[in-house]
């Protein structure tokens, strides 16, 4: 492949992608639901698995009063991988919480299933997590925890028996069944609270940040078993991180929130492509900013000067109205690096070259001024074009580079 | 365990002089106490050879019988209901919303262990004796029991309440989580993990309590004379290495109970 990203123009991609990616078509969902800045219409209501409507969560008293949840809303579907993404103290895992029942929303309601469950105790959801710290019980063995959640529902013995063992199979532990907790590790703890998780065959699963704690291998291995655990039990699954790469290879669609407030809730590639505030597209993946004046606008794309003298066509997400002043939105790898500066859309000086092993990250001072403009190269053997530092160089855009975001 | 530590005890100047003087000061005294026992005279200052015999004439003596008796019923009840009464306390102090008057309940759950024991003492005394007065009211070895229960409550509640506060809360959410209600949360998950805590306290309140002096010489009627009231009383009159031997078997069998909680506590944990 040469320096540009020909064949993603027709097929986009996001480059340096696991190739297990069935997450866009495995999934048995009919079209997308409308979603734009958080404000959900659940399209098909019966099929929801989880809705959240109008949630509110304070922390504290009087002037210490913290909004962790501000009028939260969103819908989740039955057998999605859905993900909850966003920075620590978001409101991501508070929002889980409520779902499980460790806390009750100060105002809304939450449905599983059409019923309201705000105000049941977590012992009378029909909802598991997986925590964490995995909250292994230290003084039971490996089958001992799996069984747990079966006994206290007062299963029979022998069905708990069977179900153990084919949890045991699922998350392939059969051999260490007998072990204490205390003395499995790190990941087999993590396959271990997984089961004891599944087994009680909840409606739906919740996960917060459960591979946080794996080292970066066992991580991305256990990035797949989830994928394959959920697609074999048909499970809902609702996971939180604060990893973005995490949440783009493994969810069917992903919620963004900031400052407890879901920003946009989306498919991995809606999400990633057509990020609908300057928040989620600075969050997902790497961006170039560049300020703007728009000229001139009509059906969704504007016309935007910025630059200098260069003017580009971008769209811009529904319900906005960009006027004036405004800030450019292009993906690294949407942009392309030519020789000749006077070929390009706007030009610069090399300032820097950053080599990753699957791609390369060019550096460029625009001499327009402002911040370094970054273009990704994917690298491959017969690169044929290579740059050096200070080199004068042109940046390209891809069609449908750029976008105007609402800051 | 944490980040390793730079300092060497051993580098402190006159550490170990230091620790040589206090080993000596403790436990030479009780080294000599544990020998003289074995002694075949009948004095305690002057050796003469070796023998068991003061151990045979203790196990034959009737009044170190009677002695032992009381201070096993009072100790072993006074253990029990302290320890349950500690339990309850540490679980409503640290496992519920936060309540008005907690921090009130904390301190005078440890007073006991600020108030000078013969204050304590004179207090129970006191107490008792306005009862017997007032109402006629005299609950025999019972005073003993609730004089020694009392003390023992702060003793108990310290190492329950330490365990309950290491305890991974999560744990709990896990099993309310897992279709566990309240009720059985606690008696799957956080008392199964509390018993190090729970045996612990147990043992030091027995300890307390098995070798408790100043309360029990105060409160203590006739007929309800413990091992250490025995022990006092005896070297009032003539002293013989029979006093050393009684003493001996009580030093055992706090060692014993402080291993022994030692050992189940260090298993547990892991």
């Amino acid at each position: 492949m040469g320096i540009a990203f020909e064949n993603q123009v027709a097929a986009p991609q996001l480059p340096s992608r696991p190739a297990y990616g069935d997450n866009q078509t495995g999934t048995h969902l009919p079209e997308r639901a409308g979603s734009l800045n958080g404000v959900i219409v659940p399209e098909q209501p019966g099929k929801n698995a989880i809705e959240v409507r109008g949630v509110r969560k304070v922390f504290g008293t009087g002037e210490n009063q913290v909004a962790a949840l501000d009028t939260v809303s969103v819908s989740i579907r039955e057998n999605e991988f859905f993900t909850l993404l966003g920075p620590s103290g978001c409101g991501k895992t508070t929002l889980l919480r409520l779902i499980a029942g460790f806390d009750f929303p100060t105002a809304g309601e939450i449905l599983l299933h059409r019923q309201d469950i705000a105000p049941l105790p977590p012992f009378k959801r029909p909802v598991n997590t997986v925590f964490q710290s995995y909250a292994l019980f230290p003084h039971m063995t490996v089958a001992q925890n799996i069984g747990f959640g079966l006994e206290m529902l007062g299963k029979p013995k022998a069905e708990i028996e069977a179900r153990v063992a084919q949890m045991l199979k699922l998350v392939k532990m059969e051999a260490l069944k007998a072990r204490r907790t205390s003395q499995i590790s790190g990941g087999q703890q993590q396959r271990v609270a997984l089961a004891r998780a599944l087994a009680p065959q909840p409606k739906v699963l919740l996960l917060d940040e459960p591979l946080s704690a794996l080292d970066y291998k066992l991580r991305k291995e256990m990035q797949i078993e989830l994928k394959r655990l959920q697609h074999e039990t048909g499970i809902t699954f609702i996971f939180v991180t604060h990893d973005q790469e995490e949440a783009l290879t493994m969810s069917d669609r992903i919620a963004v929130m900031s400052a407890g407030k879901i920003l946009q809730v989306g498919t991995p590639r809606d999400i990633y492509d057509r990020p609908a505030e300057r928040f989620v597209a600075d969050f997902i993946g790497e961006t170039n900013f560049l300020p703007g004046t728009v000229v001139s606008k009509q059906a969704g794309v504007a016309t935007v000067k910025f630059a200098g003298d260069a003017t580009i066509s971008a769209g811009y997400p529904e319900g906005f109205d960009p006027t004036g002043e405004v800030t450019l939105v292009v993906r690294p790898e949407h942009a392309d690096l030519v020789p000749d500066p006077a070929k390009g859309t706007i030009a610069g000086t090399l300032a820097n070259i950053v080599y990753f092993g699957t791609d390369t990250h060019y550096h460029v001072k625009l001499d327009g001024g402002g911040e370094n403009f970054i273009v990704r190269h994917q690298n491959s053997r017969s690169s044929p074009v290579t740059f050096a530092t200070g080199a004068k160089v042109g940046i390209q855009f891809e069609e449908d580079a750029a976008r105007v975001l609402k800051d | 365990m944490a980040e390793p530590r730079v300092m060497d005890i051993k580098d402190q100047p006159g550490f170990r002089t230091i620790a040589v003087i206090c080993l000596l000061v403790l436990y030479v005294p009780v080294l000599i106490l544990m020998i003289f026992s074995l002694n075949s005279g009948s004095l305690v200052t002057h050796w003469e050879g070796v023998t068991l015999g003061w151990y045979g004439t203790a196990f034959l003596n009737e009044e170190f019988h009677a002695a032992a008796r009381n201070t096993l019923i009072i100790s072993v009840t006074a253990t029990i209901v302290s320890t349950i009464c500690a339990t309850l306390a540490a679980i409503g102090m640290t496992r519920v919303k936060p309540w008005r008057g907690l921090a009130a309940a904390f301190m005078v759950i440890n007073l006991p262990l600020m108030v000078p024991e013969i204050i304590t003492a004179v207090a129970t005394l006191s107490f008792f004796a306005l009862i017997a007065g007032a109402f006629g009211l005299n609950f025999g070895i019972g005073n003993l029991i609730l004089a020694h229960t009392v003390f023992c409550i702060p003793f108990a509640y310290m190492p329950i309440r330490a365990r309950l506060e290491d305890m991974d809360l999560t744990l709990e959410y896990a099993a309310a989580d897992l279709y566990a209600t309240p009720w059985n949360a606690f008696r799957r998950i956080t008392l199964p993990l509390l018993v190090p805590g729970i045996m612990s306290g147990a043992a030091l309140a027995f300890i307390v309590s098995f070798d408790d002096f100043t309360i029990t010489q105060l409160v203590a009627g006739p007929g309800q004379t413990t091992l250490p009231l025995y022990i006092w009383n005896q070297i009032r009159r003539p002293m013989t290495p029979e006093i050393n031997a009684i003493s001996t078997i009580l030093l055992m069998v706090s060692i014993l109970f402080v291993s022994v909680s030692f050992l189940i506590a260090r298993r547990r944990a892991k």
